[in-house]
């Protein structure tokens, strides 16, 4: 690929996440009242996301080798049980990273 | 001035999470593109102008294949469709927001899952928040990804994991979300149609129908839950 196919390529995927991210915000402006059904969705979207992106993120989780899935799971489920615990952002993350750093490089 | 640090101040505890992730998943991409024979002055546009965390790892492949426009755009699409979700539900907390362009243009996974379950701190200007929190992460972003493509290969550092980071931060606030009771079950339908559509679709191509069936049953069930407003939502 030349410099400026590479350009070209990286401008098309800049305007389309960018567009992606607009649109909405383009399609219902300030001044006019958010629609009643995109109010609803705006209150219920974010709990439904944050399931999703955790199950993204776990995505990879394999049960066909022990590896595949103590890790992340056990990572995981510390971090549920500090934060239970605890309430401490910061705890929570690094904690859960370093047991799952930790893990990976043992099983 | 002291309006700016004050507000900068509160935003950055918030950051932090992401600062961690950030610098080292920036690190990864930098390194990653450098690898491919781009310049440290690549990965700092892709950094500044792009600025999509996952994304950025696909456009190393992209920029490593045969020139593809249409594969590029339909690739970008699919990618970061979630994206739009997340300026949906933000339509009303950026409603009338300074520096709306760049909040915007900055609604990557992480700064939407700090801001979307976060109420700017006490004496804090809504405006002001919003940005910092924005750009810090930008910045962070910008300064691993620097980083990595510049001097990525000399960092002794074993850093294979570090990007559990993210997962443990999306857990955190899922279960700040879980425990704030507005939501669960739509909590739930996120988990669990996910996890469907994982195991019907498989790990590539599960994220636009999990969306899609997320949209159609928050749909069906917006009946049950705006009646138990106040007390559920």
């Amino acid at each position: 690929m030349t410099r400026m196919q590479a350009f070209i390529t990286l401008a098309i995927v800049a305007a389309v996440t960018l567009a992606l991210r607009a649109w909405p915000f383009l399609l219902f402006p300030g001044g006019k009242k958010t629609p009643p059904f995109l109010q609803y969705l705006g209150r219920v979207l974010p709990y439904a996301i944050m399931g999703m992106l955790v199950v993204y993120c776990l995505r990879g989780t394999s049960f066909s080798s022990a590896g595949g899935w103590i890790p992340a799971l056990t990572a995981s489920a510390f971090v549920v049980a500090a934060h239970k615990l605890r309430h401490n952002l910061l705890l929570s993350v690094l904690g859960g990273t370093a047991v799952y750093m930790l893990l990976i490089r043992l099983i | 001035m002291n309006k700016l640090k004050f507000n900068l101040r509160a935003a950055f505890p918030y950051t932090v999470p992401v600062l961690l992730g950030y610098i080292f998943l920036g690190i990864a991409f930098g390194v990653l593109l450098s690898h491919s024979g781009y310049s440290p002055a690549w990965a700092l546009g892709m950094s500044c102008f792009i600025f999509t965390g996952s994304m950025q790892f696909v456009c190393v492949d992209l920029l490593c294949a045969p020139f593809s426009p249409v594969g590029a755009a339909l690739m970008a699409l699919m990618v970061n469709a979630r994206h739009s979700f997340y300026a949906l539900s933000m339509l009303d907390r950026y409603r009338g927001a300074r520096f709306k362009p760049y909040l915007i243009f900055g609604l990557t996974d992480e700064t939407y899952s700090v801001l979307c379950s976060t109420e700017p701190p006490e004496g804090a200007d809504r405006d002001l928040f919003y940005f910092f929190v924005t750009a810090l992460d930008q910045l962070y972003w910008i300064t691993g990804s620097f980083i990595g493509a510049v001097a990525g290969n000399l960092l002794p550092f074993d850093a294979e994991g570090v990007d559990f980071v993210m997962t443990a931060l999306f857990i955190v606030i899922f279960v700040n979300q879980w425990e704030d009771g507005g939501g669960r079950l739509p909590a739930v339908a996120g988990v669990g149609l996910t996890l469907l559509c994982l195991l019907i679709f498989g790990q590539d191509s599960f994220l636009i129908p999990s969306m899609l069936a997320i949209l159609l049953a928050l749909t069906a069930l917006r009946r049950p839950l705006s009646n138990r407003e106040g007390a559920e939502l």
